[in-house]
């Protein structure tokens, strides 16, 4: 029989320790699977995924249980493994998201040619997302930075992943290369800021008095000069500093202004599956983690012991100005986009904006909302970017283009591709049915709430220029003709299973499932207001 | 509380299901599109009907005292004797549906959109008997306007602001589409883009600005919870009854908002939310879409868009504007009325102006919108009643305008004035009712836009209501001594009407009178009009007479709708 506390130690992995296993299956299949079945291996992983989502919906201990009777309560029960990880509604909900979402770009993997079906490339998928999950639970600077460096470090080999082919032609030849040279810039780009942000760290283990745990070092924070915490440095230059360097790490994860100068090359280079990865995954574990940082390092007054001094004021409007010019700058650049995948790479520039201000507001709402908003928007993002991706691989596939003016007549080549394109775009750009309505209005309410209404006007305004250049897309799919006009674009399996899931997400998120959803969002958001005892 | 008569939920769900239904046919399911559109479209209206017809204005004219979750009546807390009250929704549906959030879904019509969601039937039942000729993926299209006609039932039942906003918005991309891909082909393109931003940033503005009532209320509720009704789920709600109670009850007057002595969180917010909306309305200087856009946009959803959706902005202005800020639309209105009195007259005179059949209807229609706006800036229970008339007149009158201008359109492929010429020999009908709608936009008795234009412009002369100007506590420099200058904004708002009498003469004149063309346009004869062309005119036609007869069949409705806003607005 084994304690309940070792029980709860384990539930809380129990994504990881599950990813690990699917990971090593895959690999395992692939020596002993006949060379035409090694297809199967992307069913494996994705479907495994699948399944590990629903586990950690329903199995992961929290603080609302959904059917084991194992609540953790505090936040001392929450955090588990030497306060290594927090189990939390917060980890729960980034969790099942970024999982579920690698299970449909394994799927999503399985249909571009271009990767030639290889294992490999499912099994990184896989541990990137052991990262990724591990990093929305993550309550220890060492472990922040692990988890980073493990999404980090598979996506630069994602990102290069399409190889020289046996038989060159010039355009594989061309996208080889493109490949290539996106994976060699991101880990440049990577590894340069993995070097400030754990230069950031270090300073605030440092000035922290030599704590790890973000909770810990809160405190410490917080209680500066009083009785034991004599040595704890919060100077105002060396602190900001500390928050500077820190914010640039984050910057390049979430891709803001002006850490983004890679995010269109990597995501026009990179294999596109994986920058549908790059651009839901990626970032929102990034996003989930930098919540739960920020409330955590830098606290608001309400969340501190003994509070003598607060740094909350400090970050909310650090992250109001960089929601601003980075919603803006992303934009205004999308609007001269000719590349669908470079177009999208500055709209989800601009949506790292919008979400943003959710996190802008999470320190002045004690409610939970700024957070729950930032939960909500990501939950419902990551199923709108994956379905825009999935078709534009298969746009890709049957055009041998990613130019937008391509795409026309693409309503007529394929009616049902143009719709969920379509839908994608109207859920980025906020219009009902679409989740997207919801998840801008959580945001822009979550601003208001908190007295940063100059933001969610300045956001409004934005969602504006995001609807025209999202418009052109539909425009040329549904105006303009081409000359394929009645040639059908192919839709291989499994991408009715991936586009019917991601679609179905996006309408149901943003009508039936608000409830659920938003409820669920609000729980994570309460969670993170749970006072230490 | 949870309500459901689901006679509303019907008008609302028949055209979208309608929609999924004809998005799963087959592609070329051409016809059996075009009945279910009927079908769907023709069973709205004809429980809109219903609800026109059985709306119950005495009961609506009963105090609507507000009660407390202690059971005891709110009274104003700066004036004991007055008690608050709510505004009567008939045919409730009524569920939760985001409760953390205090979102519901419920549906409801005051005497003004009883008639505003027939009007809503009648266009979009017209719309499509006129678009059976459509060929280009006429699937698609249906579907498209059946989505587009939810959208607009949806904000006019709506009693929930969230919901409201939902609805609004998902008009817009049916919209998009609609014009994009069926319409005019020279402009079609930039007029659908430049329409849909622009109801789009009017909207999203007001949507800040809505947010920031909604926690003000909130905050108030919270700090006043004797002053919350008891049908509230919380001190946090988008219900419209819940933030009009919060509206009485002075939230939203708190002076030294952002700072200022005499600035209070209404005086602020009611500019965005007014105009916000009032750009769907067509208010001078954001009117800039609406020619573009109905002449870019396919006849059924010119008829729409002119007809039901201009009024849909001018409601939504009136009920999240002036009735959720009703201070700031005393500050406010005495300014406004000189940008709705610049729609009048100026859009008359470019209307005058214009050689192309379609923008002289688009003018117009801006133009008279502009009564819409006089109406409501009258502030007097006059005016506001002419306003709701006209918003009526003027849909069904629009509407059978463009109706009548595609069927000579799609005959004679120009729509260039000077060179029609004598279609009502060959098309007797269409003129007929052409000059009709004539008569109506010159506001000839006794027809309705007579019955609706005279009330507003009674209305103007009549002035601010005394209670309002004569406030010690409150007074303006524009309202000083009585507003007498609305007097003279009569004078120049009769100019816009005649002017209306000389385009529509000239109109008239050049296109169904004089000799006709066989030989330029033969198609005429080879093509008659369908019976669902004839069908169409005939449905828009008979409102314009009867309301114009018989006004009080839908005059008292609407007086029993704006008599709360006037008392709002004059009540401190």
């Amino acid at each position: 029989m084994i304690s309940a506390e070792l029980a709860n130690n384990l539930l809380a992995v129990a994504p990881e320790i599950l990813l690990t296993l699917v990971a090593l299956v895959v690999i395992l299949a692939d020596l002993y699977l006949p060379a035409e079945n090694k297809r199967i291996t992307g069913y494996i992983a994705g479907l495994g995924l699948f399944g590990i989502a629903i586990a950690t919906l329903i199995l992961v201990p929290a603080n609302q249980s959904l059917v084991l009777d194992n609540t953790l309560d505090t936040v001392e029960e929450q955090l588990l493994w030497g306060g290594m990880i927090r189990s939390d509604d917060l980890a729960r909900i980034f969790r099942v998201m970024v999982i579920f979402t690698g299970g449909l770009t394994c799927l999503m993997g399985m249909g571009d040619r271009r990767l030639n079906y290889k294992a490999e490339f499912y099994a990184i998928i896989v541990i990137a997302t052991i990262g990724a999950s591990l990093l929305s639970a993550a309550a220890d600077l060492v472990m922040i930075f692990i988890a980073l460096e493990t999404v980090s470090i598979s996506l630069y080999i994602l990102s290069g992943f399409i190889r020289l082919p046996v038989t060159p032609g010039q355009e594989a030849e061309q996208f080889a290369m493109r490949s290539a040279e996106s994976g060699l810039k991101y880990f440049l780009f990577g590894s340069f800021t993995s070097a400030f942000f754990l230069y950031g760290l270090t300073l605030i283990y440092g000035f922290s008095g030599g704590h790890t745990n973000i909770y810990e070092i809160g405190q410490a924070f917080g209680a500066a000069g009083t009785e034991g915490f004599e040595n704890v440095v919060t100077d105002t230059i060396p602190l900001l500093f500390a928050l500077l360097m820190v914010t640039v790490g984050f910057g390049f994860k979430i891709s803001a202004v002006p850490f983004h100068f890679w995010t269109p090359d990597v995501y026009e280079g990179a294999p596109t599956p994986v920058t549908s990865y790059i651009s839901t995954v990626s970032k929102a574990a990034s996003f989930a983690v930098l919540v739960r940082f920020m409330l955590a390092v830098f606290s608001p007054e309400e969340l501190l012991d003994v509070a003598t001094s607060s740094y909350s004021e400090w970050w909310v409007q650090l992250f109001a100005i960089l929601s601003v010019v980075t919603m803006t700058l992303g934009n205004l650049l999308a609007l001269v986009q000719r590349n669908i995948k470079r177009l999208i790479a500055y709209s989800s520039i601009a949506q790292a904006g919008y979400t943003l201000m959710g996190v802008a507001a999470i320190a002045t709402t004690q409610a939970g909302d700024g957070a729950a908003s930032v939960a909500f928007y990501m939950f419902m993002y990551v199923f709108t970017n994956t379905l825009l991706f999935a078709v534009v691989i298969l746009f890709t596939n049957a055009t041998n283009s990613e130019t937008i003016a391509d795409m026309a007549g693409l309503s007529r080549r394929s009616p049902w591709l143009a719709l969920a394109m379509t839908l994608a775009l109207l859920s980025l750009a906020g219009i009902p049915p679409a989740a997207g309505f919801v998840g801008k209005f959580l945001l822009f309410r979550a601003a208001v709430d908190s007295g940063l209404t100059w933001l969610a006007m300045i956001g409004v305004l934005n969602a504006i220029v995001a609807l025209y250049y999202y418009l052109v897309v539909v425009k040329v799919m549904y105006v303009d003709r081409s000359e394929d006009d009645d040639v059908p674009i192919n839709i291989p399996n499994p991408y009715p299973l991936v586009i019917g899931t991601s679609a179905a997400a996006v309408v149901l998120l943003g009508t039936f499932l608000i409830t659920p959803l938003n409820s669920w969002a609000e729980a994570a958001g309460l969670d993170l207001f749970r006072l230490i005892s | 509380m949870e309500e459901f008569s689901g006679i509303l939920t019907g008008v609302l769900f028949f055209p979208i299901i309608g929609a999924i239904i004809i998005f799963l046919l087959d592609e070329k399911a051409k016809n059996e599109a075009r009945w279910i559109a009927a079908f769907a479209t023709g069973a709205s209206l004809a429980l809109g009907l219903l609800v026109f017809f059985t709306y119950d204005v005495d009961l609506a004219r009963e105090p609507h005292d507000v009660v407390n979750a202690q059971g005891d009546t709110i009274a104003d807390p700066e004036n004991p004797e007055q008690n608050l009250s709510s505004i009567d929704f008939q045919f409730v549906d009524n569920f939760v549906w985001v409760e953390d959030l205090g979102i519901r879904y419920q549906l409801g019509v005051d005497g003004l959109t009883a008639a505003m969601v027939m009007l809503t039937g009648l266009a979009s039942f017209a719309g499509v008997l006129i678009s059976w000729g459509i060929e280009d993926r006429p699937r698609e299209f249906m579907a498209m306007f059946l989505l587009l006609v939810a959208g607009v039932y949806g904000v006019f039942v709506s009693t929930d602001i969230f919901l409201l906003l939902f609805f609004y918005e998902l008009s817009i991309f049916p919209m998009y589409f609609l014009i994009a891909i069926w319409g005019w082909k020279e402009t079609r393109e930039y007029a659908a883009m430049k329409l849909t931003l622009y109801i789009l940033i009017g909207s999203v503005v007001a949507l800040v600005g809505l947010l920031v009532l909604y926690f003000q209320a909130g905050a108030f509720f919270t700090e006043h919870p004797n002053l919350l009704p008891a049908t509230s789920d919380g001190a946090y709600s988008f219900e419209f009854n819940h933030l009009h109670i919060a509206a009485q009850a002075g939230a939203f007057d708190i002076p030294g908002y952002l700072g200022f002595d005499a600035m209070t969180m209404s005086r602020f917010w009611f500019p965005f939310i007014f105009i916000g909306f009032g750009v769907l309305a067509g208010l001078f200087p954001f009117h800039n879409w609406s020619p573009d856009g109905h002449v870019a946009a396919p006849t059924a959803v010119s008829m729409i868009h002119a007809g039901v959706l201009m009024k849909l902005g001018a409601y939504a202005a009136l009920r999240l504007g002036v009735q959720l800020t009703p201070d700031g639309a005393r500050v406010h209105l005495p300014w406004i009325v000189f940008l709705a009195l610049i729609n009048v007259v100026y859009g008359a005179f470019i209307a005058f102006r214009q050689r192309d059949f379609k923008y002289v209807i688009g003018f117009s229609s801006v133009s008279h919108m502009g009564l819409v706006s006089l109406g409501f800036a009258t502030m007097n229970i006059t005016g506001m009643t002419g306003a709701g008339l006209q918003m009526f007149s003027h849909g069904v009158m629009t509407a059978l305008f463009f109706a009548t201008v595609g069927m000579v359109y799609d005959r004679s492929h120009t729509r260039d004035l000077p060179s029609l010429g004598g279609f009502i020999t060959k098309m007797p009908m269409v003129g007929v009712a052409f000059i009709l709608g004539g008569l109506v936009s010159m506001g000839m008795p006794p027809l309705s836009g007579f019955v609706a234009e005279f009330p507003i412009l009674i209305g103007l002369w009549r002035g601010i209501p005394e209670e309002i100007w004569s406030n010690p506590d409150w007074a303006t420099a524009l309202t000083e001594g009585g507003a007498e200058y609305y007097r003279y904004i009569v004078l120049i708002a009769v100019l816009g009407i005649i002017l209306t009498a000389a385009y529509v003469l000239r109109v008239t004149g050049q296109a169904f009178f004089g000799d006709f063309n066989e030989e330029r346009y033969p198609e005429v004869s080879e093509n008659p009009l369908r019976i669902q062309d004839r069908l169409a005119i005939i449905i828009l036609c008979v409102w314009l007479v009867v309301l114009g007869i018989y006004p009080p069949i839908m005059s008292d409705k609407i007086e029993s709708a704006v008599e709360p806003v006037v008392a709002l607005l004059t009540n401190f």
